[in-house]
């Protein structure tokens, strides 16, 4: 690990003063950053430590809910609210990290952990992300656990988080907030997709903190979060669905989809949301919103079988969904 | 650069000048000469070096000390006696709850920390309905909400197994 200097600010507006120092970064639950300062893929000068800012409340907001940043993956999951009314997230967070992982973990951490592209963590291999022009190792090398959407020939690494995908089906958005002043970005216009630029993953500017997440009122119809991996407990998803399907008797009144382990960032199925609408209830109907969801996929050898695998798991979510309401 | 960081481990207070890079792992090992904290991977997916951080069990390997700073800390060291051993750890030696050992401090303080949360009411991604109270701790919960812990040896059977047990008196 480099060497750096640390200091944590005991109030918000001396950590975001603090910022401002050459190679500065916050430091929340560290689960991802501290990682990758031991492989030196991260190599920040001095630390702002941000994980005792008074963050760490979810209150009603708007008949939605107002996530502080610093709420731990743990305390997101466990919320009453939660879990009554947005079961999606609170089923996507349960199945990410470990249980001591998710106990660190913050919420505007997790939507900030960088990939796990086996070449962005290893220092002696090209990487574009980690070195911008030096290369992508991945296009050739091994890549199953890459991008099939919207990758670009200089990234194909996915962004590795569960929450965001949920949040994402959910319409969330992101509060940020830094010595100007504070706005909130959607959360579908929060990452990037990587063009030529897959070291800038984020529309977060230089300075800014995430401060919430912010969930509008819980949507109608019922919210399914599945997740394929190699292993059946903590791994990273191959493919991951969140879905819901809101039903008025056979007819499909609106459908949300979001997929992770697919792309650059977490990816909304808007084609095949609408494509739903006002359809008949049925397996063919789910199926074709899973084709149309990896509409012009592209695999790259290793990876090619997360096509299929998505379309499939897009089309059993929104089955289970449209189930549990019969239940 | 230095920090100066108290801490309270195991129920004693320590004031130790540190390099910022030190990890909480690396504290216990090497400042405070509490080996019982294994170093496994030393990147979070291990679980050898779980500890309990105000209660609530975290990889210390994940942690900066500096970070630690007025928290309480209780290792395996801390867990139970020689003469009073933990009911984690009795059900660990009445189980077989181990082949090599490298990985039970870990194993133990995780399934301490993972039955507090289980009297929280917290739900696992293998609990059929979040809207439920959390009922009984089934050996499938068990082997979910224990994910985070690697035994190279596999002794899994065997750890769950003590894990159920101790969950009636832990």
């Amino acid at each position: 690990m480099r060497a750096f200097s640390y200091e944590r600010p005991m109030d918000m507006a001396a950590a975001l003063a603090a910022i401002g120092k050459p190679g500065a970064k916050f430091l929340a639950g560290g689960t991802n950053l501290l990682d990758l300062m031991k492989v030196e893929a991260e190599t920040p000068q001095h630390l702002v430590d941000v994980s005792r800012l008074p963050l760490t409340e979810i209150v009603e907001e708007n008949g939605g809910l107002r996530i502080s940043a610093m709420v731990s993956n743990t305390d997101l999951a466990a919320d009453a609210r939660v879990r009554e009314r947005y079961p999606m997230l609170s089923r996507a967070v349960l199945n990410g990290a470990s249980g001591q992982l998710r106990n660190q973990a913050t919420t505007g951490g997790n939507l900030l952990q960088r990939t796990r592209c086996y070449y962005f963590y290893d220092s002696s291999s090209p990487c574009n992300k980690r070195v911008p022009g030096s290369g992508c190792s991945a296009l050739q090398g091994f890549n199953r656990i890459h991008a099939i959407l919207g990758a670009s020939d200089a990234c194909i690494a996915v962004h590795p988080s569960d929450m965001a995908v949920a949040l994402a089906a959910l319409d969330a958005e992101v509060e940020v907030r830094s010595a100007k002043g504070k706005r909130r970005i959607k959360i579908t216009d929060f990452h990037r997709l990587p063009e030529a630029t897959p070291q800038k993953e984020t529309n977060l500017n230089n300075g800014e903190l995430i401060t919430a997440v912010i969930l509008p009122p819980p949507p109608a119809g019922r919210q399914v979060y599945r997740k394929v991996r190699d292993r059946a407990s903590y791994d990273f998803a191959l493919v991951s669905v969140a879905a819901l399907v809101d039903l008025e008797g056979e007819r499909i009144r609106s459908a949300r989809i979001a997929l992770g382990g697919v792309a650059h960032k977490p990816w909304r199925a808007l084609d095949a949301e609408r494509g739903l609408v006002g359809a008949t209830l049925s397996d063919d109907a789910f199926a074709a919103a899973g084709e149309a969801a990896v509409k012009g996929a592209q695999g790259r050898g290793h990876n090619d079988f997360k096509i299929m695998l998505a379309a499939r798991t897009v089309a059993r979510a929104l089955t289970e969904a449209a189930q549990q309401r019969k239940a | 650069m230095t920090v100066d960081v108290g801490l309270t481990v195991n129920g004693a207070h320590h004031d130790v000048k540190i390099d910022p890079r030190t990890t909480l792992l690396d504290l216990l090992r090497e400042h405070l000469g509490l080996t019982g904290t294994k170093k496994g991977c030393d990147h979070g997916q291990c679980g050898a070096c779980t500890v309990l951080v105000d209660g609530v069990r975290k990889n210390a390997c994940m942690n900066l000390a500096a970070s630690c700073g007025d928290r309480e800390i209780v290792t395996i060291e801390g867990l139970g006696t020689e003469q009073a051993l933990h009911p984690l750890q009795a059900a660990f030696v009445k189980h077989d709850g181990f082949q090599c050992g490298y990985c039970t401090p870990g194993q133990i303080c995780s399934a301490a920390g993972m039955l507090a949360e289980l009297k929280r009411g917290l739900a696992s991604a293998v609990t059929a309905d979040l809207r439920a109270p959390v009922m009984e701790l089934t050996e499938n919960e068990v082997r979910e909400r224990m994910s985070g812990n690697i035994c190279r040896c596999a002794a899994y059977p065997n750890i769950v197994a003590a894990i159920l047990e101790a969950a009636g008196k832990a």
